[in-house]
C-alpha cells in the first residue's frame, strides 16, 4: 500500500503532569482514500490530527513514535520544516466555518493567499482559479462571493469555501477535522456528498476526524474506534460495521442512529467506558 | 448615512460643550482667588478694587456674566486675556499647534514602538523575548512622563549633551512662517535645517510623552493579539504553510486592533490636555504651558476658552474613532 500518511505507534503526553494523551496510535492513509477516526470527545482524535498538521499545543509532547507524510518524518520537525512539509501537500477542512474564516478579510484574499504561496500564481491567474473552485464547490455566482466578507455568506457556503481553500492547491492529504458537526443536518449531507466527490476527482487521501458513525458509515473507506487514547478497532469500514468487534465500537453502534434500521434502539455508552475516558484525560 | 451619523453626533455635542461652559464658567468664579487680586499690588485701596472688578465686569451676578459671555462666545468671540491682554482664541490657536505637532510626534512613536514589541513578543510567545518585553513594558509604564523628561535630560542634555533642552526652535534661525505648525511648515518648504532645529527640539519631550503610552499601546496590543491567535482562521492560516510573522502581521494583527486604536485615541487626547509637566520642564511654548498660566493668574476667560477647545477636540476625536473602529470591523458597517 503506498500510503500518504503513516502514523506509527504514537505516544502523547501532557508535559504539566505526564498524563497519557495517546497511546501506540497506528495508522495510515492511502492516496484516493478516506480514513475515518471516530470516538467519544476527549478520546485523542483531535490531537491526532492536530499532530499530523504540526499544531500541537504547547502543553502537549509526542513522546514517542513517529508520523511520515509521504516518506518525511513530521514528529520532532523544525517550524520551517513544518510549513515546507505543509506546503508539499497537506490541507485542513476545519470544524466549524463560522470561525475558520477571517472576519476582516475577503473571500477572495483568503482564497488566493495560499495560491500565490505554494502555487506561485499571479493575482490574476489565483483569481481565476479560485472562480473555478467555487465552482467546483457549487457555490452559485463565485464572483460575487469572492467580494464578500465571511459574515456576508451563510455558514454552508462558508463551509464550501473552505472546502475550495482546501482543495486550491492540490493537495496529497487532507485532514477534516469534524467538517459537519456545526452544520444544519441538511446541509450536512451535501458538504459530505462534495468531499466525497472531490476525493474521487483529485485521488486526495483524507483523515477524517468525527464522532458521527453516520458520516463514517457514508464516505469512509476504513476507520479507527478511539477510546481513551487508544484504538481499540481498526479495519475495513463494512467489516467494522458488520461485525465490530470490541465493546467500545459495539457500545458507540448502539447509540447512533440508523436510518437503514429505523427499529434499532438507542442506548448511551456505559458510564464505565466515560468515565474512562474522563480519567485518561485528566 | 454617513452624512446622517456625522450631523447626528455633532447634535449630539452642542449639549455636551453646553454643559462643559457652564461649569467651568460657574467654577472657576466659585473657587477662592480672583484675577482682580493678581493685577493690583499688596497695598491698593478697596475704591480700586471696586473699579477694576466693574471693569471688567466682575460685579455682575454669575447668571449676568455668563449670558455676556456666552452671547459673545456664540460669534466665535471668547474675549480678552486678563494677563496677557491678547484675544483668548488668538492665544490658544497661536500655541494649540506646538502642541499638538508635539503631542502627534509622540503618538507616532508611541504606536510603531508599541506595535512592534506586541507583534515581537507575541512572535516569541513563551521565550525569553517575551520576558523581556512583558519586563521592560511593565517597567516603562510605571515611570510617568515627567520622570522620563528628567532622565533624558540628564541623559542626552547633560551627560551626553547632544539634544537641545529646552524651547521649540534656536532663535538664531529665524522663522517667518505663516502657520504657527512649524514643523509641518518647514517640512513642507523642504526647509531642511529648519526642520531638523525644530525636530531636534522635539525629540525628547516627545519620548518622554512616548515611552509610558508606547508600553500601554503593546499591552494592549499583545493581550488582544494573544486571545487572535488561538481563533480558528490562525490555525488555518498556518496550515496554509505562513510564517508566523505574516500569520500575525497578516491575519491577526487587524482584528486585534480595535482596542489599541481607541487607547491610541483617547491616550492622544489625554495628552493634549496632559503635555502640562512636560511641556513646563522643556520649556516647550504649547497649549500646556499657556494653561499653567492662565491657572496661575486666575486668568478666567483664558481658562474658559482653554477648556472649551479642549471639550471640542475630545469629542472631534471620539467621532474620529467611531468611523474608525467601523472601517476596521467590516461587521460593524452594516448595524
Amino acid at each position: 500500500m503506498n500510503a500518504v500518511l503513516t502514523i506509527d505507534r504514537l505516544c502523547a503526553k501532557l508535559t504539566a503532569n505526564g498524563a497519557r494523551l495517546l497511546s501506540n496510535i497506528s495508522l495510515g492513509v492511502a492516496a484516493g482514500e478516506v480514513h475515518g477516526l471516530v470516538g467519544m470527545s476527549g478520546a485523542g482524535k483531535s490531537m491526532i490530527a492536530k499532530a499530523v498538521l504540526g499544531v500541537l499545543p504547547p502543553a502537549v509532547r509526542v513522546t514517542s513514535g513517529s508520523i511520515r507524510f509521504s516518506g518525511t518524518e513530521i514528529v520532532g520537525l523544525s517550524r520551517l520544516g513544518m510549513r515546507e512539509l505543509l506546503a508539499r501537500g497537506i490541507a485542513l477542512i476545519p470544524q466549524d466555518p463560522l470561525t475558520a474564516l477571517n472576519p476582516t478579510r475577503r473571500i477572495e484574499a483568503q482564497m488566493t493567499d495560499v495560491m500565490r504561496a505554494r502555487l506561485g500564481l499571479d493575482a490574476k491567474a489565483a483569481r481565476l482559479r479560485a472562480l473555478s473552485l467555487l465552482e467546483e464547490v457549487q457555490i452559485r455566482e463565485p464572483a460575487s462571493v469572492l467580494r464578500r466578507f465571511p459574515h456576508e455568506i451563510s455558514g454552508g457556503q462558508r463551509q464550501r469555501v473552505l472546502i475550495a481553500i482546501a482543495f486550491a492547491c492540490n493537495p496529497k492529504l487532507i485532514v477534516a477535522d469534524e467538517p459537519t458537526t456545526a452544520l444544519d443536518v441538511t446541509v450536512q449531507k451535501q458538504i459530505l456528498r462534495l468531499i466525497h466527490e472531490l476525493r474521487s476527482k483529485h485521488g486526495t487521501a483524507i483523515l477524517l476526524v468525527t464522532h458521527d458513525l453516520g458520516v463514517v458509515a457514508k464516505i469512509c473507506d476504513s476507520l479507527s474506534v478511539m477510546h481513551a487514547g487508544v484504538i481499540v478497532e481498526q479495519g475495513a469500514v463494512a467489516d467494522v460495521i458488520a461485525a465490530p468487534a470490541h465493546p467500545f465500537t459495539r457500545a458507540l453502534f448502539a447509540a447512533t442512529p440508523r436510518h437503514d434500521r429505523p427499529d434499532h434502539e438507542l442506548r448511551p455508552v456505559p458510564d464505565a467506558m466515560q468515565r474512562a475516558v474522563a480519567e485518561a484525560s485528566t | 448615512m454617513l452624512v446622517d451619523r456625522i450631523l447626528s453626533r455633532l447634535l449630539q455635542a452642542i449639549p455636551t460643550l453646553a454643559g462643559v461652559a457652564v461649569i467651568v464658567f460657574v467654577l472657576v468664579r466659585v473657587v477662592p482667588g480672583n484675577p482682580i487680586a493678581m493685577m493690583l499690588p499688596p497695598g491698593a485701596t478697596q475704591a480700586d478694587i471696586e473699579r477694576l472688578k466693574a471693569l471688567y465686569g466682575f460685579d455682575k451676578s454669575i447668571a449676568e456674566q455668563f449670558l455676556i459671555w456666552t452671547s459673545h462666545a456664540l460669534f466665535g468671540d471668547f474675549g480678552i486675556s486678563i494677563s496677557l491682554r491678547q484675544s483668548v482664541m488668538g492665544l490658544v490657536f497661536s500655541k494649540l499647534p506646538a502642541t499638538l505637532e508635539l503631542v502627534l510626534l509622540a503618538t507616532m512613536v508611541a504606536v510603531s514602538l508599541g506595535v512592534s514589541l506586541a507583534v515581537v513578543g507575541t512572535r516569541f510567545q513563551s521565550e525569553w523575548p517575551e520576558a523581556v518585553i512583558d519586563g521592560l513594558t511593565g517597567f516603562v509604564q510605571s515611570v510617568p512622563d515627567f520622570i522620563w523628561s528628567l532622565a533624558l535630560i540628564l541623559v542626552l542634555g547633560v551627560l551626553f549633551p547632544v539634544l537641545p533642552i529646552s524651547g521649540r526652535s534656536d532663535p538664531r534661525i529665524g522663522l517667518n512662517y505663516a502657520t504657527p505648525f512649524q514643523l509641518t511648515e518647514s517640512l513642507v518648504r523642504l526647509d531642511a535645517r529648519a526642520f531638523f532645529d525644530i525636530f531636534r527640539h522635539m525629540i525628547m519631550p516627545a519620548l518622554a510623552l512616548a515611552l509610558p503610552f508606547a508600553a500601554i499601546v503593546a499591552r494592549v496590543l499583545k493581550s488582544s493579539l494573544a486571545e487572535e491567535m488561538t481563533q480558528d482562521y490562525v490555525l488555518l492560516a498556518r496550515v496554509k504553510g505562513f510564517s508566523e510573522w505574516r500569520v500575525i502581521v497578516g491575519e491577526a494583527l487587524r482584528n486585534a486592533a480595535i482596542p489599541t486604536v481607541i487607547l491610541t485615541g483617547v491616550q492622544f487626547t489625554f495628552l493634549i490636555g496632559g503635555t502640562v509637566l512636560v511641556e513646563r520642564i522643556f520649556s516647550y511654548p504649547g497649549i500646556g504651558n499657556l494653561a499653567i498660566d492662565a491657572v496661575l493668574n486666575r486668568d478666567l476667560p483664558l481658562i474658559q476658552g482653554l477648556v472649551l477647545v479642549f471639550a471640542v477636540l475630545f469629542i472631534t476625536i471620539n467621532l474620529l474613532l467611531d468611523f474608525a473602529t467601523v472601517a476596521l470591523n467590516p461587521k460593524l458597517s452594516h448595524g
